[in-house]
């Protein structure tokens, strides 16, 4: 349709019910990160200023501190691997899977898996991949896509679980009790952790001084998951790198606050290597995959700072466009104004079909404030929005601004228009006298025009005190 | 290819900075919550603060026993380094106690005692490792997990268990027992993880 935008379109479809889950799981996760915050610290944001310093520093000497980190987990018996592509990424963990006779595998949460779609691929070639987070479970049982990301299924209530879980005979009855429905995956996954074969992870970050990489979760999925098997597989984006472990103080501060309100996630896995001789249980092999997949790309550009993103969710919750429109309207792997930013410009082929997406924002600067990394999407938001009009991407939705310049620029013709627009008041929309400007208000509810009110206001009050 | 093809990129991208962002300098102490660390006997700032986060801190063995019956949680693994301490009086008791962890039999174990590496008494998290831990599958697959914890190795704050991490391959915090918010953003705890969280001072 001319003159709205993909993502406005969505907005207006969404269900009732999607929205009001969408706005009251985001909201308390506002609510909750910001009392936990301010519990604990007296002045979080100097702790923030820190950890986007951190994060620059790094990015900024990536190369050192990457084979820092590969030269710290080659040392340590694990197997590193290096991918340009999404393609390069999802062939080199299947021939890793091939090369240790692996066909079913569970896999814990991971946005680097998401971003590549790894399980489809998986599963096409024949290895049963297993989503053991609770919320990924039902999004693959359902083939829908994650809308947060660190709640996946914040746009569905229990009632849609349930039926699900009933569907796919993970329960012989529907019940829509939280606890039951707990319960049941509970069941469900432990007989497949112990046949799986292997297990592939994210990593939340990795330290460059010894390798170790964290993991952390709140259902225990990834500590399960590698548990019973001889092979793990970890697919990192390669701006996960921090330069010494004791930053990672600085970070698991942050991280959990932000994401859902606790100090720590309940578990914070270390790793570093396959298990130790005495130890019974655990990976004998381990392969770390690191990633670009355009984040070189995005490192070069003018929109860099995204790459210090921990993937929080704190700029979803707080984003009153991504609260109106889900997640799943940015149409990628990442929503709300992270992935307002980062969609675009790391799916970069795709940047005329995902150019909407930084429009998608009234700026208010909330999505800065509550960064864990001090990210400053509403300039990047502006960057990319230039970025787009450079490149000439034709905009859906947009008026034209030239008739509106020239009747700012004219003082007597900006009278005349403050006058006229009282008279608009009365006036249904379809006469507005310019088709996309009929379309925009189409969509939009504007509050009573007072034309010429103020400069009345301001004439009268110069009046009175000369 | 992808590695050469990856670090050339990442030169070509840092390489032209006109200025690079230096390591800061910052003190530790920054990231320490004051009020999480009010008190001075760090097993007492740690039950504060894993009982919070729905943990149960334990001063004696006849309390776990108590506990394990209560709630019906009678058969279990314990490590056989703490057989004599724990594991033979929780058998004289009536209970089920097993020092052997059959993987076959991974559902018959209600409880799973293990040594923890230490403790956070700032979070209020129990601390394994590869090293202590007899079996990962024991300290996890039960519905209760019994940590036990030596008073000398609780540590004050976050960063000195950075500090303490030695080389063990696998280091896990646990923070509480297994949870979910993901229904409705309602919280449900024992997802795939214990359900109960014990830290036992010993």
């Amino acid at each position: 349709m001319i003159g709205i935008q993909p993502i406005d379109q969505y907005a207006r479809d969404i269900s009732d019910e999607k929205q009001h889950s969408v706005i009251d799981g985001s909201s308390a996760g506002t609510e909750k990160r910001y009392y936990v915050l301010h519990k604990d610290y007296p002045d979080p944001d100097k702790l923030r200023k820190l950890a986007a310093s951190i994060k620059d520093h790094t990015l900024n000497h990536l190369g050192d501190y990457l084979a820092k980190a590969e030269k710290s987990l080659t040392e340590r018996g694990v197997k590193v691997h290096f991918a340009s592509t999404d393609e390069d990424a999802r062939q080199t963990i299947l021939s890793i899977l091939r090369g240790h006779g692996v066909s079913q595998l569970t896999k814990s949460k991971s946005m680097a898996a998401e971003e590549i779609h790894l399980n489809p691929f998986l599963i096409e070639n024949g290895v049963e991949c297993l989503e053991s987070d609770l919320g990924e479970f039902i999004i693959q049982l359902d083939g829908d896509e994650p809308s947060h990301i660190v709640k996946p299924i914040i746009h569905k209530n229990r009632r849609e679980i349930a039926r699900t879980f009933q569907r796919e005979g993970v329960a012989t009855d529907y019940n829509d009790d939280p606890e039951t429905i707990t319960r049941r995956a509970r069941v469900h996954f432990r007989k497949k952790y112990m046949e799986a074969q292997a297990v592939i992870t994210g990593a939340n970050f990795v330290c460059a001084d010894t390798g170790r990489m964290v993991l952390a979760t709140n259902e225990g999925n990834s500590r399960f998951g590698m548990a019973p098997v001889p092979v793990h597989i970890a697919l990192v984006g390669i701006e996960k790198i921090i330069p010494e472990q004791k930053d990672l103080a600085v970070f698991l501060n942050l991280l959990g606050r932000s994401a859902t309100g606790q100090q720590l996630t309940v578990y914070t896995e270390f790793i570093n290597g396959p298990r130790s001789a005495n130890q019974p249980d655990g990976p004998d092999h381990m392969h770390v995959v690191f990633m670009d997949n355009g984040r070189t790309d995005v490192l070069a550009s003018n929109c860099k700072e995204i790459l210090r993103c921990i993937r929080c969710g704190a700029c979803q919750n707080v984003c009153p466009v991504y609260r109106q429109a889900s997640g799943h309207a940015y149409r990628s792997t990442y929503g709300g104004p992270i992935g307002a930013v980062l969609s675009p410009i790391l799916f970069g082929k795709r940047f005329p079909e995902l150019a909407d997406l930084p429009k998608a924002s009234s700026l208010c600067g909330a999505c800065n404030e509550v960064c864990p990394v001090d990210i400053p999407i509403p300039d990047l938001l502006l960057r990319l929005r230039d970025k787009a009009k450079r490149e000439e991407i034709p905009s859906a939705g947009a008026i034209p601004m030239s008739p509106f310049a020239h009747l700012a620029t004219s003082p007597s013709l900006w009278r005349t228009a403050m006058t006229m627009s009282k008279a608009m008041n009365h006036l249904p929309i379809q006469v507005a006298p310019i088709k996309p400007l009929q379309d925009w208000l189409g969509q939009r509810t504007l509050p009573e025009s007072h034309g010429g009110d103020f400069r009345k206001w301001m004439k009268n009050r110069k009046n009175a005190s000369g | 290819m992808s590695r050469a093809a990856i670090f050339a990129k990442i030169e070509s991208a840092t390489s032209v900075l006109k200025t690079k962002v230096p390591y800061p300098d910052y003190d530790m102490s920054l990231v320490h919550s004051a009020p999480k660390l009010e008190g001075t006997d760090l097993w007492e700032i740690f039950s504060r603060n894993f009982s919070a986060v729905n943990g149960k801190p334990m001063n004696s063995v006849e309390q776990l026993i108590d506990f394990l019956k209560t709630n019906n949680q009678l058969r279990g693994y314990c490590d056989p380094a703490l057989y004599d301490s724990i594991g033979g009086a929780l058998a004289a008791a009536g209970l089920t106690v097993e020092t052997e962890y059959d993987r076959e039999r991974f559902e018959d174990y209600q409880f799973g005692i293990t040594r923890a590496t230490g403790a956070i008494a700032e979070s209020g998290s129990v601390i394994l490792d590869d090293y202590k831990t007899s079996h990962r599958l024991a300290a996890l697959s039960p519905w209760v997990h019994v940590a036990v914890v030596e008073r000398s190795e609780i540590h004050r704050t976050i960063p000195d268990a950075i500090a303490a991490f030695g080389d063990s391959p696998n280091i896990i915090w646990c923070t509480g027992p297994s949870k979910t918010a993901d229904v409705e953003g309602i919280l449900i705890e024992g997802v795939h993880g214990p359900g109960e969280q014990i830290a036992l001072l010993r």
